[in-house]
């Protein structure tokens, strides 16, 4: 089993075979997480490195953790931001980095298409873990694990996204896996914040958040980044919780059995209100357990490892 | 040093001229142009041709070519001073040769910029001394190409510009645009405008529009280009000044100045690169930053509408925006890379395809490569009347053949065209007098 790219750098380049094997795959280790002893020896010998741009807790911890998991030596390789420019080239970096023998190449980069890049210059397995504002792979896949194991098939749903879709690579990916899966993608947010062209790959967009949560199955509230803010982008935090943020009173607009989501971290009070995000409805924090069996079966699939 | 073409296709709409003609070049000057009854392959070049030559005549025989004149190119970077790494003197107009282009105006935006009179005469001496084609430099708008206060026009009109432009940098402030336009009246000579809103186009990339989103690339707006077009013929309609609009890539901008021109107070005329008619924003898709360019390659409809602008003379000019970049500049996260597309060696060939597709005829396509753009920068090339320096680009269109960007003469190898099966190359070109051929 295996994916069939040797890379894993958008949804964009899944077709609905690869995107069901690895959910089907990340079901298998979701179980190997509740055991007692939660290590396999799948890929013990290999390596992998987190290659990360951007500074990052979450994502880096759960590709971290998943690579443990699997027994695979994993090494974090930080860069800082200010050496994005004047330091040595993506290149060659990524070039020592293969020369030091790593297998997996788990990349974070604020430049769209940098793990493309990558790609084509290495023989190691290079894995997207969020470019820019291009796609953001693993989040979409462990927000569809989530879906299904809340509301079984990923067909016929209606997903309500709801925020800065015009710099959320989280959305991106949404989009692309839920239109392949086919579910029914609204995009809910200022017109400041998403793009009109967004129609054309099937999307329905509001700008009232009451009208665009009607009758959703599903609820996904993206960050909200503070420096957009006062950039013309929306006038302040408060009046965007007004017209964006996610309160129990609007919630009722959406089905009675809707599943609110937040890849993480959250602003409270800005994006969704307190008790929406510790209430009943929400998966947020399955969502992060589900981050590590889809990282795990990411990682395993691209070692080529057959069963 | 005499040299005689022979029985090649003359085209030189700026006498119109359209038919097999000899050509003798005397003392780096045409001599004389005459026609033959018609284009046969010659056993006996010498006697059979019309101009009796000279026993010391070098003959070079077109048939089945096409002779034009020099091409002149009014928009390029040699990058010197300051960049020769990314190219020279010598290796841009060696490449522009090597194109069929005799003439070259180069931008100003080099280090330190070309805004005052040492500049331009250094870079006048350098093209002397080792250019292979003629150098006329477009000077700065604004010292420094800061947008704040005017270059000394007079100075470096005097020196050798032709033309003034803060190319790359927009005139932001339509008052300091304003005085530019009213100030080059002076001396008659165009103001180039970069047409590019700077706070609307915010450090975007590539074309805004699903593509740029779906690559997660900052897009930038049609608009910001037609918003300082629409600007700067207002402004040229306000000053009376001579506008030229650089590298026109949008369906509105074209519109824009078709009705200027047709109102018809202004003097303005526009330029578009082979690029813009040849290409759209899907050549970025892989990332690749041969085709980052500014302004960014456009959609299908704008390729169609600047073609249109070309076919009915809303486009006076074909230019290249040579903007030649280093490898490991261009070799680089797409955000990082530098614009532009080295442009010299594949100019002809690209155009050429306009003529295949029936947008141009020929001698419309030579006037807008050749004749105009020279019109427009005042100078008397572009053409082969007799008495004119002799510039003549023989063009060879029978042999299909593979652009090799790993072969380019320029220095700068950035090119979204590598690999493109084109058919129109030149076999000869010759620089006052001086002859390059190839095989």
């Amino acid at each position: 089993m295996s994916l069939k790219a040797k890379d894993l750098t958008g949804i964009k380049e899944l077709d609905v075979e690869d995107i069901e094997l690895i959910l089907e795959t990340a079901a298998g280790f979701k179980d190997v997480l509740g055991r007692d002893i939660k290590k396999v020896p799948a890929l013990r010998g290999k390596t992998a490195v987190n290659l990360f741009y951007e500074p990052s807790t979450r994502t880096r911890t759960s590709f971290e953790l998943a690579a443990k998991r699997l027994s695979t030596d994993v090494v974090n390789f930080s860069v800082s931001t200010s050496s994005v420019v004047k330091g040595e080239s993506l290149r060659d970096t990524a070039l020592t980095i293969q020369a030091l023998g790593a297998d997996l190449i788990i990349v974070r980069h604020p430049c769209s298409g940098a793990p493309h890049f990558l790609a084509r210059y290495l023989d190691a397995s290079v894995i997207n873990a969020g470019d820019g504002t291009d796609e953001h792979p693993t989040q979409a896949l462990l927000d569809l694990l989530t879906m299904r194991e809340k509301r079984g098939a990923i067909k016929g749903l209606e997903v309500a996204i709801v925020g800065d879709i015009l710099h959320s690579r989280v959305a991106k990916s949404n989009i692309y896996a839920l239109s392949k899966l086919g579910a029914g993608v609204r995009l809910i947010g200022p017109p400041t914040l998403v793009p009109p062209f967004m129609e054309e790959v099937g999307a329905t967009i509001f700008s009232d958040m009451d009208a665009g949560l009607e009758g959703a199955d599903i609820i996904m509230m993206l960050r909200i980044q503070m420096e957009r803010q006062g950039k013309g982008f929306f006038p302040t935090k408060e009046e965007y919780f007004k017209n964006w943020g996610l309160t129990a009173r609007r919630l009722m607009r959406a089905r009675k059995n809707a599943v609110v989501m937040h890849p993480g971290p959250m602003n409270r009070g800005v994006e969704i209100a307190s008790d929406v995000a510790d209430g009943q409805r929400s998966a947020i924090l399955e969502q992060v357990t589900n981050g590590l069996a889809v990282r795990m079966a990411v990682l395993y699939l691209l070692s080529g490892v057959k069963q | 040093m005499k040299v005689l073409i022979v029985n090649g296709v003359v085209i030189d709409p700026s006498q119109d001229v359209e038919g097999v003609c000899d050509i003798l070049i005397e003392g780096g000057r045409i001599k004389e142009v005459r026609k033959r009854k018609s284009a046969k392959t010659l056993k006996n070049r010498k006697a059979e041709s019309p101009i009796a030559a000279a026993p010391d005549s070098e003959i070079i025989d077109a048939t089945g070519m096409f002779v034009l004149p020099g091409l002149v190119d009014m928009h390029v970077h040699l990058r010197e001073p300051g960049f020769e790494y990314k190219e020279t003197i010598k290796t841009g107009t060696t490449a522009a040769v090597r194109g069929g282009i005799t003439s070259v105006c180069c931008m100003p935006n080099t280090n330190p910029v070309n805004d005052n009179s040492s500049v331009t005469e250094f870079i006048r001496k350098r093209a002397m001394q080792e250019g292979a084609c003629s150098v006329f430099p477009v000077g700065a708008i604004t010292k420094g190409q800061k947008g704040e206060e005017l270059a000394e026009f007079t100075m470096m009109y005097e020196a050798g510009c032709v033309a003034f432009s803060d190319d790359g940098r927009p005139v932001m402030d339509s008052l300091m645009m304003r005085r530019a336009l009213e100030y080059s009246r002076v001396l008659g000579v165009p103001v180039i405008s970069h047409c590019e809103d700077l706070s609307l186009s915010a450090g975007g990339v590539m074309n805004e529009g699903l593509l740029s989103a779906t690559l997660g690339l900052k897009g930038v707006p049609s608009q910001a280009e037609e918003v300082i077009v629409a600007r700067d013929v207002a402004l040229a309609e306000l000053t009376g000044g001579r506008l030229h609009v650089a590298h026109v890539s949008t369906a509105r901008s074209v519109e824009i100045i078709r009705a200027a021109k047709k109102r018809g107070i202004a003097d303005i005329t526009a330029e578009t690169c082979p690029h813009y008619f040849s290409i759209t924003e899907e050549a970025v898709r892989d990332y690749d930053t041969n085709a980052k360019v500014n302004p960014p390659l456009r959609r299908k409809q704008d390729v169609e509408a600047v073609r249109e602008g070309l076919r009915d003379g809303t486009i006076d000019v074909i230019a290249t925006d040579h903007a030649p970049h280093h490898a490991d500049e261009k070799e680089r996260e797409f955000d990082f890379a530098p614009s532009g597309i080295s442009g010299f060696e594949t100019s002809i060939g690209l155009s050429m395809k306009l003529v295949d597709d029936g947008v141009l005829s020929l001698a419309k396509l030579v006037g807008k490569m050749a004749f105009c753009p020279s019109k427009i920068v005042g100078l008397s090339k572009g053409t082969l009347k007799t008495g004119s320096e002799a510039d003549v680009t023989i063009v060879d269109t029978k042999k299909e053949y593979e652009v090799d960007t790993g072969k380019f003469v320029s220095k700068g190898r950035n090119s979204p065209f590598g690999s493109w099966m084109l058919h129109a190359r030149p076999a000869v070109t010759i620089c006052k007098g001086r002859v390059h051929k190839w095989k």
